[in-house]
């Protein structure tokens, strides 16, 4: 693939706003995260719009927060794992096969690495957005907000009378 | 019960004497992959293994078992439209990879997995005759 999947460029706006962002609103509960965290973002500028991409694999759309208030966007939710199932859950894929219990039902977790937990992630968005126009989607994991950004006023002029 | 059965050593690309061009590639091609975040759990039957992949679609993941390894790759695909200039960039790598060593227990024929919301789920069993088994003891 030769044309990056997102080209860096430095000292832009919105890199800044969102590194102010990250030091004042973010947090993950209970969990000291790298920069950021669950879910990673990545925000792009076109002409028509701000995109917004969250790397958020395991949610249930449904209960995704999109909100946007007063220029800033935010994405909440909780991405529940497989590993803090209750034990009636953890025990289904062994119902079929033995109504006794065999010598071993316990699991062992060799890696927890994936976040678990509640998340908050907030993007401040630049002044020329349109806040009525804000769609989201969820495609393989990745949640993408698109706000679209209200087209540059004409210049006027005004007549003297 | 088992000790861990699938191991994730860090130097998994072996250095060879006899490194070929292609294993070279590959392992500069690392240097650019994410290595995805996993959550592996062992039960009575066998192991279970979750990894985080989003923004790969179904028909850019390879699952292959090559040697008693699990290798795990996907290229990230996004919807970008055109004009789009990068802002703020957490994820600029473009595709996932990682391999997984796998115990002698495990059964990699039966390997199955599904991909969902970007989760990949991988199931290894093992072979019937690592799995626990109750001797019924009988009064004589």
């Amino acid at each position: 693939m030769s044309r990056p999947l997102f080209a860096r460029e430095l000292f832009n706006d919105l890199d800044r706003f969102q590194r102010e962002m990250s030091s004042l609103f973010e947090f993950s509960a209970g969990r000291a995260t790298a920069r950021g965290g669950y879910p990673a973002l990545n925000v792009g500028l076109s002409p028509e719009a701000v995109e917004v991409y969250a790397f958020a694999p395991g949610l249930d759309p449904a209960t995704v927060g999109v909100d946007l208030d007063r220029g800033v966007l935010s994405l909440s939710g909780e991405r529940v794992s497989p590993l803090i199932a209750k034990p009636s859950e953890a025990a289904a894929p062994q119902a079929d096969a033995a109504a006794q219990a065999t010598p071993a039902d316990k699991t062992l977790v060799h890696q927890r690495e994936r976040f678990a937990g509640r998340f908050r992630r907030v993007v401040s968005l630049p002044d020329d957005i349109d806040p009525e126009q804000v769609s989201a989607s969820y495609k393989d994991g990745v949640l993408r907000v698109t706000v679209k950004r209200r087209p540059a006023p004409q210049p006027r002029r005004i007549d003297i009378h | 019960m088992s000790t861990t059965a699938v191991h994730t050593p860090a130097a998994d690309d072996a250095v060879s004497a006899s490194a070929s061009a292609s294993a070279q590639a590959a392992r500069r091609r690392d240097d650019y992959a994410i290595q995805p975040a996993v959550d592996v759990i062992e039960d009575a039957q066998g192991i279970t293994l979750y990894a985080d992949l989003p923004g790969v679609p179904r028909e850019q993941l390879q699952l292959r078992v090559d040697n008693d390894r699990l290798i795990i790759e996907g290229d990230i695909q996004l919807d970008l439209p055109d004009g789009l200039k990068a802002g703020h960039v957490e994820v600029s790598r473009q595709f996932y990879r990682r391999a997984f060593a796998l115990g002698k227990e495990l059964d990699a024929d039966q390997i199955a997995a599904e991909l969902t919301h970007g989760v990949l789920r991988v199931r290894i069993p093992k072979a019937a005759h690592a799995q626990p088994r109750r001797i019924e003891v009988r009064l004589s």
